[in-house]
């Protein structure tokens, strides 16, 4: 049994007419501790996708099983523990809470965990301790998503799902972005699923998913693993 | 040609229609009444206008259809035919006070626009802002409680400001169910005199006075607000 499963996954919005089927029965399995990279062109249902395994979004039909416990089963309330407990979630426009500072933005992940990692020496390593009492509009994109980072892994959660991190961002800092996620990804040991469209990034991956038009077009394991230092486009 | 000038002519029919019989006491009757309906109804549409933008917002079928036409319906119908529907009919043998009924018929008319305001308040946060909250684990009222309400009042409160102003002015029909508040004071005053000018503009001038007076306090209020809110 895999550590993710994901199962059948359909998913549709709309009716009639204006009918859209984002994703036509999505068949993936994850190990811990893997780095999965999810390629496809825009609008193929990456972050639909994405956000089912979040349980931010629901399938309409199949099912995500994080250690053989399916979310489908879940009532809202267990969906919610599950995600505060075992989720992480970096999104391209950082989504950071405007009206607090650096340091509130990364503790705010930390809200209700059992296990939180600590706060400074979370920031020391994003290199956002000298900045944590700014707000986020006084910070650069690259800083900004540092701090996004931040409040996904502060809870040490076991999948750390991230979409398009590097999306807004420039060549130098989104491998400053990628090799962050790596460095995680080693020291904590957590899963991690990062959606992108850039090819290039799929170089840093342990297992690489292509998705085009809602279905799986090509699946692999990555055998020759790069540093996302090495990473180039 | 009229013996007095006309500054003499202003002080004969400003003693006539104030002092005369004790009349300035009708208009600061009328302010109090006017305050004190205003004061309640505010209150009032301010729960009641929350209430409804949650029940516009909430998934639920069953509250998004009362919601919706709570507001379509009082947006839909002059305030003056709300007034004396409920004064004349809903309330027509309640023993409560007339300026209570009043209260409530203008807190119910507010409602509709305070909870118009609040929807667009809440619609202009950014999804993003929602989609951080859940994905943190907080489940949907944690999320508006925590991170949404608090960036949405920003937006709301200058409007609900306005609002508030509104409201104010269109008390001024509470006459039609016998209440004497500035206006009807000052129609009052119109009739016992047989004297237009000075009456409606004592009317006009204290309306503006209070109206002035709440606006600067609110701004001084909002700059507060924005002050506490910048580190
Ligand atoms: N809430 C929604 N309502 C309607 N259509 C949506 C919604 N979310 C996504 N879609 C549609 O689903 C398709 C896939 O979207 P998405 O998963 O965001 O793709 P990607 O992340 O790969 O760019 C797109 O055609 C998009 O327009
Ligand atoms: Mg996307």
């Amino acid at each position: 049994m895999s550590f993710i499963e994901i199962k059948g996954i359909k998913k549709h919005y709309g009716e009639g007419e204006s009918r859209v089927d984002v994703l036509n029965g999505i068949d993936i399995e994850i190990e811990k501790g893997e780095i999965v990279v999810l390629l496809g062109p825009s609008g193929s249902g990456k972050s639909t996708l994405l956000n089912i395994i979040g349980g931010i979004d629901d399938a309409d039909d199949g099912y995500i099983a994080i250690n053989g416990e399916k979310t489908a089963n879940m009532s809202e309330k267990d969906l919610t523990l599950y995600r505060r407990k075992h989720l992480g979630y970096v999104f391209q426009q950082y989504n950071l809470i405007p009206n607090l500072n650096i340091k509130e933005n990364v503790e705010v992940g930390a809200y209700l965990s059992d296990k939180p990692l600590e706060t400074d020496e979370i920031l020391k390593t994003l290199g956002l301790y000298e900045h944590r009492h700014k707000l986020p509009n006084q910070l650069s994109g690259g800083q900004q998503q540092r701090t996004s980072i931040g409040r996904a892994i502060i809870k040490n959660p076991d999948i750390l799902l991230c979409d398009e991190p590097t999306g807004a961002l420039d060549y130098k800092t989104s491998k400053e972005i990628l090799k962050l996620i790596e460095e995680v990804n080693h020291k904590y040991g957590n899963t991690v699923i990062m959606v992108t469209h850039n090819d290039a990034i799929k170089n840093m991956a342990d297992r690489v998913i292509k998705l085009r038009d809602g279905a799986i077009r090509k699946e692999y394991k990555n055998e020759t693993k790069v540093s996302a230092a090495d990473l180039d486009w | 040609m009229d013996e007095r000038n006309f500054f003499q002519q202003l002080a004969f029919d400003f003693t006539r229609c104030f002092i005369t019989e004790d009349r300035w006491q009708l208009l600061l009757k009328g302010i109090l009444v006017t305050i004190e309906v205003s004061l309640v109804a505010i209150a009032l549409g301010t729960v009641i206008g929350f209430l409804i933008a949650l029940c516009n917002l909430s998934k639920n079928k069953f509250l998004k259809t009362i919601g919706g036409i709570y507001t379509d319906v009082i947006r839909g119908t002059p305030s003056v035919t709300q007034l004396m529907i409920i004064y004349f009919v809903i309330f027509a043998t309640a023993p409560i006070p007339k300026w209570l009924i009043a209260s409530i018929a203008f807190g119910i008319n507010s409602g509709a626009y305070v909870s118009e305001i609040i929807r667009a308040g809440i619609q202009s946060i950014d999804k993003g802002q929602t989609e951080a909250g859940r994905s943190l684990g907080l489940n949907a009222s944690q999320t508006m409680t925590h991170i949404i309400m608090p960036q949405a009042l920003k937006n709301i409160f200058p409007a609900l400001c306005n609002e508030f102003i509104v409201l104010i002015k269109e008390t001024a029909i509470v006459g039609y169910v016998g209440l004497m508040d500035i206006q009807k004071a000052g129609d009052f005053i119109k009739s016992a005199t047989f004297s237009a000018f000075m009456p409606l503009f004592a009317t006009a001038i204290i309306y503006y006075v209070l109206i002035k007076v709440l606006t600067l306090g609110l701004k001084q209020l909002e700059k507060k607000l924005r002050k506490s809110d910048v580190r």
